[in-house]
């Protein structure tokens, strides 16, 4: 580890906090649908788009009625997209006469995107065609960050309004938050990227002469647009194979920098966005302080371990830290710390290959999506995911200050607890149990491409990514099969939907709550008393559930590596 | 029943009859209530089975003692139930032993004929007589006559109470006895729907209903329960890549450890347990909602009277007017008290002794005015003078023409003053002069502003009612320390305020004995009320204070939180206990997959099976260990939530982390040494 590395490690940290206010107070006008100042440019266009559509922005909606639109917006994009692939050989927008996609891996590709997970079972440049990845998958890169950011209002409405039956409209959310949030912080953003030297082109290859004097044919395309909104939505579906290792994604170390922050940046956001919709902004940097000692503490395991290298190299000679599957322009600290931010935030994008990782420099980003991906996590879906933590953590240790337990001002009871846990309950049983499935089954065990403690790794990074709605890939697994499309594809829904569900259920409950109002005797929220309950609550219930699994994949794998076994 | 006793947990006549009760309750019907006490039974039975029919490589002797102490985690948590049930049961049964030989004397009309009936047999509307020494036969209400009765069959006090129709005395309980006179009394209730058979069904824990809060949590156990099941059930699945298998004894084992048996095996322990704490306080609550709302109260409505002051008042000065001295106006008031046999009219002999050293005696032939409603002046005639002692404008109305003179208006004036402090000024004249007044104090009780201030860390609002005038209410209110006051309170007045601070989300308590309570104590949402009260007031709230002192409101609150905190605080210990349970069997289990795996067997234990043996161990006998503080709730001392969850975090929260490392490893030094694996 290098003090260059730490500085990087805090000065991204600390722009971001500078970052979390103004980001925040710009959500919040969007949660409460004020004007901005771009509305003044842009306020027709989302009024057209009303019109056009019949709705009616002000009519308020129950979480019945929100989940059940959300629910068919995305089905039905999804079907748009799944066409589209499955059409893309007839369809226009393919200069390199790219075939259409095979079914199982049209519907994998169609819930991946859908569900903002990215997962891609293919590689971009050699099977999307240009209309593919701008019709088929862009759209899904905007309208699924902005359907996470809008079930987030919705959630805090929950707890903000008091004996309300509503929790929103869901097309006025996902309008205003793709309108005024995403769209134009992409386009300034794509052209920053432009500037830095990533294509935006619609020719999909170019022809150079290299220093060698050899002709090479490289892939480009329109790679800038989709870049921005594959950072600032979490969703991390790369143009290329290689994501953002590859130096048309990702050309410098200043745009490594600011893509790493894109990630996080809306997330930041949103904690505060919180604290403000329930009317105390502490709530939302308590919550944000938790979510940022887990993220710290991720980093410096796997910093550190990445740092210290693989002892049987330095026996052979090799001195130094890991550099396997690393790129040489960011070396290690930017790597460790774009593979904990990437993991941490449901994003999945990558700039080193996380399967050359040292075993436990590779089980952070493992263990950070096995958490829920609750660590700053997707946009929305990270503070949701993280809310119902925050339910289970109040309703856990609440009770010891001789209250129901109540969080920002409202009681949690029974239902709440339930539909907790019922969200929750879903990630281990998705992950575990297709990990278990996949572990026993031909078809499944014909997926790793290494043997022992790691392949048992690599299956379960797949399914964790999934469920967790990240799509980073641990690589090493061949994914495009139909047995782990399909189960990827089922993994990735349930991860998304199964625990939406629930959660907007959770809304609705609390909205129609009174508002208890807070006294010297309702349970702290805001203290480090708090963050430290809430850390140990997530780590508990989260990470003791994947205990087993983690014992038999990267632990062992790392004992094995100290003990001087090449797995 | 007997006053607040203290009774050791573990007498030989609790104890035995809870070991019987443990085994009855094993049966899969009742057990199905406690879903995880549920699936550690069916594990446990799992695990007989296999005794017979498993194959795997671990010994017989070893699986034996697995499936030992798996039943006896069952029997423990059965056990720790049938122990909080038998306290409350040894109560009933007396009661029951009242309720047997009721027999009622019911009136056929106006007149004294009577047929003798079974008291079951008594239906709504009949009139009962009841005579000295007859036992009440039902809950009523005295029609006719006055009677003095004693209730101690339910409050535990042999201090008679008056009963007499009309007015707010007026409720009679079954069970109690009529010691002197004879009273009429309208059967109030059906039969077995008596307070009688409340108290009977409330100590015995026979409805008992799972509380909101108990409800929440049981569901948040189960889904704790399922959680671990797929960790664990994904085991084999894990194992089977890496070559090997595990056996079924080490994976119920592990399942048993994680899941949270500790909080689920003394949950409704805890609960009936916190109930008999109330009763053994002397207040029965109709549910336990109550109990647990109690905990939540954000106010607390508390009578002046009583509660936050001592009833009577108490002469604190004297203030002289007209010239007269301060020592003339003592002497004057001194003799107009002596005949005065009232708190008040002792308390200005006192005051005069002790402030003019005056000693006086019952001058001869003297002749005493008593108090009357209509005249409200007392006094004394003694030698020609005429000294009067009463309300001031009783006083001036007595001496007309008084009214009119300089010592009248600085009368006025002073006692203006008086009612600014929170006292009640009585006049003093002497042949029709006016001398001064009695500055009579509300005396606060000693040690209730330290309570409210300690109410106030907790974060609830106290709010006096009183009768009195805002002046007085507010310097009362002020020397009190209470956060408000509600002066010249109708119940009217009462009723809105419970309302208005429900409207904006709070939990309102308070207590009250008369009929025009009523409307009040039923929307509180706790409403504590007075044993001595109407029959009303006793149907309206939903709780009932035998000993009828209003203060016991702070500690019902009190015991409300204290058994919130204890399921907390339980289910903290239990949920942090998981991490050395994991520290515990994983590397046992897997060892045999990956040798390597051993360094996370951070406490060093002897062998895979004497591993898994002692976090068993330790899994079982913990429940036990924890019973006596299930059965008496954690130490509980009024304090702000931050510093309550920081004290009860450290205890329960590291403690949860730290004891099952400590315990764990030395169970594995026993067991090793014993040679039990």
């Amino acid at each position: 580890m290098t003090l260059q590395g730490w500085f990087l490690i805090l000065a991204f940290i600390g722009l971001l906090l500078a970052l979390t206010k103004p980001v925040g107070l710009w959500l919040h006008a969007l949660y409460e649908g004020r004007r901005t100042p771009l509305h003044r440019v842009l306020g027709p266009v989302e009024r057209g788009f009303y019109r056009l559509s019949g709705i009616d922005p002000a009519a308020e909606q129950g979480w019945r009625r929100y989940a059940l639109h959300m629910l068919l917006f995305n089905v039905v994009l999804m079907a748009f997209t799944y066409a589209v692939l499955r059409l893309q050989g007839v369809l226009p927008g393919n200069p390199q006469r790219l075939a259409g996609l095979s079914p199982h891996l049209a519907f994998n590709t169609a819930i991946s995107f859908a569900t903002n997970t990215n997962w891609q079972s293919y590689g971009g440049e050699s099977t999307m065609s240009n209309l593919s990845q701008m019709l088929g998958l862009a759209i899904h890169n905007f309208l699924s960050a902005a359907t996470g950011i809008a079930l987030a209002f919705a959630l805090f409405r929950g707890f903000a309004r008091a004996e309300a039956k509503t929790v929103g409209n869901f097309w006025a959310d996902v309008t205003r938050v793709t309108l005024y949030l995403l769209l134009p912080l992409c386009i300034v953003y794509t052209l920053f990227l432009i500037a830095s030297g990533v294509p935006q082109t619609l020719a999909a290859t170019i022809e150079v002469d290299t220093l060698e004097g050899i002709r090479q044919v490289l892939a480009t395309g329109p790679v800038a647009s989709q870049e921005a909104i594959k950072m600032l939505g979490t969703n991390g579906g790369g143009f290329f194979n290689a994501n953002s290792a590859h130096p048309f994604e990702n050309p410098t170390a200043l745009t490594n920098f600011v893509q790493m922050l894109s990630i996080f940046v809306v997330g930041f956001g949103l904690t505060w966005c919180f604290g403000r919709a329930v009317g105390n902004t502490r709530q939302g940097w308590a919550i944000l302080s938790a979510m940022v000692i887990l993220f710290l503490a991720g980093v410096t395991v796997t910093y550190w371990q990445e740092a210290a290298g693989n002892p049987v190299l330095h026996h052979l000679g090799v001195a130094g830290g890991n550099m396997e599957g690393k790129e040489v322009r960011f070396g290690i600290a930017a790597s460790s710390l774009f593979a904990v931010v990437t993991t941490a935030a449901s994003c999945g994008a990558v700039n080193a290959m996380h399967d050359s990782f040292t075993a436990l420099g590779g089980m952070i980003p493992l263990f950070n999506m096995q958490l829920g991906e609750v660590v700053i996590g997707g946009v929305g879906a990270g503070i949701y995911g993280f809310l119902l933590f925050a339910i289970l953590a109040v309703f856990v240790a609440g009770l010891m200050v001789g209250r129901t337990p109540e969080y920002v001002g409202k009681k949690i009871e029974a239902r709440e607890v339930k539909l907790a846990v019922l969200a929750i309950a879903v990630l281990p049983l998705m992950i575990l149990g297709l990990t278990a499935l996949s572990s026993v089954a031909a078809q499944g065990l014909a997926g790793p491409l290494n043997k022992g403690p790691h392949g048992f790794s690599e299956i379960l990074y797949a399914f964790t990514s999934a469920v967790g709605n990240n799509g980073s890939a641990f690589a090493g697994l061949t994914a495009s099969t139909p047995w782990y499309d399909g189960l990827l594809g089922v993994a990735m829904w349930a991860g998304r939907f199964f625990v939406i569900v629930p959660m907007l259920a959770i809304a609705g409950s609390l909205a129609a709550k009174k508002h208890t109002p807070e006294s010297a005797g309702s349970f702290p929220t805001t203290g480090g008393l708090w963050v430290g309950l809430l850390v140990g609550i997530i780590l508990i219930l989260g990470g003791l559930t994947f205990l087993p699994s983690l014992a038999l994949g990267p632990i062992a794998d790392h004992l094995a590596m100290i003990r001087g076994q090449l797995s | 029943m007997a006053n607040t006793q203290t009774k050791s947990l573990f007498t030989a006549d609790l104890v035995v009859p809870a070991i019987k009760a443990s085994f009855l309750k094993l049966d899969p019907r009742e057990l199905v209530r406690n879903p995880v006490m549920f699936v550690t039974a069916a594990v446990a039975a799992l695990m007989t089975v296999l005794l017979v029919v498993g194959h795997d490589d671990l010994g017989l002797g070893f699986k034996l003692q697995l499936a030992v102490w798996l039943w006896l985690t069952v029997l423990f948590g059965t056990f720790a139930e049938a122990l909080a049930e038998g306290r409350g049961k040894a109560q009933a049964a007396s009661l029951r032993a009242t309720k047997a030989e009721l027999t009622a004397k019911r009136l056929r009309g106006a007149d004294r004929d009577y047929d003798d009936v079974p008291a079951s047999q008594l239906k709504v509307g009949d009139i009962v007589l009841v005579e000295t020494g007859d036992l009440i036969p039902s809950d009523g209400d005295v029609v006719a006559g006055v009677a003095s009765v004693n209730e101690a069959a339910i409050t535990g006090e042999s201090a008679p109470v008056i009963r007499e129709a009309g007015g707010d005395r007026s409720a009679v309980t079954a069970g109690t006895r009529v010691i002197s006179d004879e009273v009429r009394v309208k059967v109030t209730v059906e039969p077995g729907h008596g307070f009688l058979d409340r108290m009977i069904a409330l100590v015995e824990g026979a409805e008992r209903q799972k509380t909101p809060n108990e409800v929440a949590l049981t569901i948040l156990l189960v889904g704790l329960t399922i959680i671990f099941l797929i960790a664990v059930g994904t085991i084999p699945g894990f194992a089977s890549y890496a070559g090997g298998s595990i056996p079924v004894a080490m994976l119920a084992a592990l399942l048993v450890t994680l899941i949270p048996t500790t909080i689920a095996a003394l949950l409704s322990a805890i609960g009936i347990a916190g109930m008999d704490r109330l009763v053994r306080f002397n207040v029965l609550a109709k549910s336990g909602r109550a109990v647990e709302a109690a905990g939540d109260v954000d106010v607390l409505l508390l009578d002046k009277t009583g509660t936050i002051t001592i009833g009577d008042r108490q002469a604190s000065e004297f203030r002289a007017v007209g010239g007269a001295s301060e020592a003339e106006l003592a002497e004057a008031a001194l003799l107009a008290s002596l005949a005065d046999e009232t708190p008040e009219g002792r308390s200005v002999v006192v005051l005069a002794r002790d402030r003019f050293d005056l000693q006086r005696s019952m001058p001869r032939g003297c002749e005493v005015i008593p108090f009357t409603a209509q005249t409200r002046v007392s006094g004394l005639r003694f030698d020609g003078t005429l000294i009067q002692k009463g309300a001031v404008d009783s006083i001036l109305r007595a001496n007309p023409g008084s009214g009119e003179t300089a010592a009248a208006t600085e009368l006025r004036r002073i006692t203006d003053e008086i009612a600014r402090a929170g006292g009640t000024p009585l006049a003093v004249a002497k042949d029709g002069r006016l001398l001064g007044a009695i500055f009579l104090k509300d005396v606060v009780k000693a040690g209730i502003r330290e309570r409210f201030g300690e109410l106030r860390t907790m974060g609830i609002r106290t709010v006096m009612i009183t009768g009195d005038n805002p002046l007085t209410a507010a310097a009362i209110a002020a020397e009190a320390g209470v956060d408000d006051f509600l002066a010249q309170a109708t119940p009217e007045d009462k009723l809105a305020l419970i309302r208005k601070e429900q409207a904006g989300g709070k939990l309102v308590a308070m207590c009250g004995d008369g009929t025009n309570d009523a409307p009040a104590l039923a929307q509180a949402d706790v409403g504590v009320a007075m044993n001595t009260g109407t029959q009303a007031a006793r149907e309206a709230g939903n709780m009932v204070d035998l000993d009828s002192d209003p203060t016991k409101l702070i500690e019902v609150v009190g015991l409300g939180k204290q058994l919130l905190m204890t399921r907390g605080a339980l289910t903290t210990f239990s949920v942090a206990n998981d991490v050395a349970k994991y520290f515990a069997i994983i590397p046992a289990m897997f060892v045999v997959l990956y040798p390597g795996l051993d360094v996370l067997n951070v406490m060093r234990l002897a062998t895979p099976q004497s591993a898994i043996l002692s976090a068993i161990i330790f899994n079982a006998v913990i429940i036990p260990l924890l019973v006596p503080l299930a059965l008496k709730g954690v130490a509980y001392r009024p304090m702000g939530a931050g510093a309550l969850l920081a004290r009860n975090l450290a205890v329960y929260g590291l403690g949860g982390l730290v004891a099952p490392f400590v315990g764990i490893k030395i169970i594995d030094l026993v067991v090793g040494g014993i040679g039990l694996a």
